[in-house]
C-alpha cells in the first residue's frame, strides 16, 4: 500500500455555487486521488484546519464571489502560519488574468477558469504535489 | 521528521504530527509499524466507539452530535470517518466533513477522513491502527464511522468497544434488517431522524423483531433500540451516555477479541498477498487455459499455486 496524493476541496466564502467544485472533486477521484470534501460556506480558518487535520498535498479553493484576493491570501497566510509549507494552493473559479497573476507571484498555485479540461487539472496537481512532497 | 519525534509531537499534543503520523500509518509503510509501536505505552486510554449503519441513514449526522454532546460533557473527541474508494479509479470522494463543520475549530476535537481502499468490512485494512495512534494522542474519545454498510458488513463491531447501528425510517422492509444480522451485531440500535413521521414505528419494529427470538436478544433488549433525532439534537445525550456506560471489564474483554481478530486479520491479508508473488502469479496464468479445458482440476491448480507462493517466499526470505 502507498500514500495517494490527498486533495481538499473547499467552498470559502458566502457564495453558494458548489456545482464547479463538485465536478472537480469528481474528477480527481477519477484520477485516482482521495478527495475530502468540506462543503460550502468555509471560512479560510476552517480550510486550513481541515488541511491541517486531514494532511493533504493539496488544497483547492473554488470562488465565484469576486473575493479571490481576500481569500486566497489569507488561506496562504494561514497556512505559512500552521506550517503548512509543503502543501500547494491551487483553486479555480471567476478569476481575472491579472489577479491570476498577484497570486501567483504571491506563492499560489496555478488558478483555473470555466472550460479548464478537468484531466489537465488533474495532472497539474499530480505533477505540482510530486515536486512539494515526494511519495 | 523522524519517527521519534513524531510520536514525541504526537503524545505532546501536536496536532500536524498526528496528521502526518496517521498518514504513515495508513500507508502500511514500515515508519507507521514503527511509529505504533513508540506509542504502545499510551494506549487503551481512549474509549472506542463505532457508528455504522446503511447509507443514508445519517450517520455523519450522528457523529456530528455526538461530538457537540461529548465537548459539552468536556470530553475530546477524534472522529475517523470511513468513505468508500471508488473501484474503477481508486480515489475516492471523501465527504463525512460537510455534516461536521460546526467543529472544525474547536482544538478538542480532530476529524480525520479515511478511504476504504477496497477492503471489505466497512473499513480500511489500517483503520484499526489509526484508532491506535488517536487513543495514544490523548482523545477520550475515538468515533469511528464506517462505510455505509449494507448487509453483514461489520468488522467495526470487531474492533471497538462499543458499536452503535443506525437506521432510519422508511428504509425498507424490516426483513431486510434481519435478514442481515445488523440490528444484532451492535451494542445499541438507534432509529435516527426520530423528528420524521415513521420513527416511532420503525422503532417498535425492531423491538418486535428483537423479541421473536432469545437469540436475536428477546425482549429484554427493547431498550437497546434508540429514538434519537441527530437534526434536533433528540436522545442524543441518553445516546452518548448509554454508549459510555458499557463497563470496563466489558471493554477490556473485547479488546483481547479484537487483538486476535487483528491477528488473524494481518495473517488473511498476508495469505491474499502469496498470490501476488510473480511465481504464483505466473502458475495461475499458466493453469488457468489447462483448468478451463478440464486437464487439470481446479483443486490440483490451487495446490500447486499454492505451494510456488510459499516457496517463492521462503526463497525470497534465504540470505
Amino acid at each position: 500500500m502507498t500514500r495517494k496524493i490527498r486533495v481538499l476541496v473547499a467552498k470559502p466564502g458566502l457564495d453558494g455555487h458548489d456545482r464547479g467544485a463538485k465536478v472537480v472533486a469528481a474528477a480527481l477521484r477519477d484520477a485516482g486521488m482521495e478527495v475530502v470534501y468540506t462543503g460550502l460556506h468555509q471560512t479560510p480558518e476552517m480550510v486550513v484546519a481541515a488541511a491541517l487535520q486531514e494532511d493533504v498535498d493539496a488544497i483547492g479553493l473554488s470562488v465565484h464571489s469576486g473575493a479571490h484576493l481576500t481569500l486566497f491570501r489569507k488561506v496562504l497566510a494561514l497556512m505559512k502560519e500552521k506550517g503548512l509549507d509543503d502543501v500547494l494552493l491551487t483553486g479555480g473559479g471567476i478569476i481575472p488574468e491579472k489577479d491570476r497573476a498577484t497570486l501567483a507571484a504571491e506563492g499560489v498555485g496555478r488558478l483555473f477558469g470555466p472550460g479548464t479540461p478537468l484531466k489537465e487539472l488533474a495532472a497539474y496537481i499530480a505533477a505540482e504535489t510530486a515536486v512539494r512532497r515526494p511519495r | 521528521m523522524t519517527v521519534d519525534a513524531l510520536a514525541k509531537g504526537i503524545v505532546a499534543g501536536d496536532r500536524r504530527a498526528l496528521a502526518r503520523g496517521l498518514s504513515l500509518v495508513e500507508s502500511g509503510a514500515a515508519e507507521g509499524a514503527a511509529l505504533l509501536d513508540g506509542v504502545r505505552a499510551r494506549l487503551g486510554r481512549a474509549r472506542r466507539i463505532g457508528v455504522t449503519g446503511p447509507p443514508g441513514a445519517g450517520k455523519s449526522s450522528l457523529v456530528n452530535a455526538l461530538v457537540r454532546e461529548a465537548r459539552a460533557a468536556g470530553a475530546e473527541v477524534a472522529v475517523l470517518a470511513v468513505d468508500p474508494s471508488s473501484p474503477f479509479s481508486g480515489g475516492a470522494l471523501l465527504g463525512d466533513r460537510v455534516r461536521m463543520s460546526e467543529h472544525a475549530l474547536d482544538r478538542g476535537v480532530f476529524i480525520r477522513s479515511q478511504a476504504s481502499r477496497l477492503a471489505m468490512g466497512g473499513l480500511a485494512a489500517t483503520s484499526h491502527g489509526m484508532t491506535d495512534l488517536l487513543d495514544a494522542a490523548g482523545f477520550d474519545l475515538v468515533v469511528v464511522e464506517t462505510v455505509g454498510v449494507g448487509q453483514s458488513e461489520l468488522e467495526i463491531v470487531r474492533q471497538a468497544d462499543v458499536t452503535a447501528i443506525v437506521l432510519a425510517p422508511s428504509m425498507g422492509d424490516m426483513v431486510q434488517a434481519m435478514k442481515a444480522g445488523l440490528v444484532e451485531a451492535g451494542d445499541l440500535v438507534v432509529v435516527n431522524k426520530g423528528d420524521l413521521p415513521g420513527a416511532a414505528s420503525c422503532r417498535d419494529e425492531i423491538v418486535a423483531a428483537f423479541g421473536m427470538t432469545a437469540e436475536s436478544g428477546g425482549a429484554a433488549r427493547a431498550d437497546d433500540v434508540l429514538l434519537v433525532s441527530a437534526a434536533t439534537g433528540d436522545g442524543v445525550k441518553e445516546l452518548l451516555a448509554r454508549l459510555r456506560a458499557i463497563p470496563d471489564a466489558v471493554v477490556a474483554e473485547r479488546r483481547i477479541t479484537a487483538d486476535a481478530r487483528r491477528v488473524d486479520a494481518a495473517v488473511v491479508r498476508a495469505l491474499a498477498d502469496l498470490r501476488l508473488k510473480p511465481a504464483a502469479a505466473s502458475l495461475a496464468a499458466t493453469l488457468t487455459p489447462a483448468v478451463r479445458r478440464g486437464d487439470v482440476s481446479l483443486e490440483e491448480a490451487v495446490r500447486t499455486i499454492v505451494a510456488a507462493a510459499v516457496g517463492s517466499d521462503r526463497e525470497a526470505r534465504r540470505p
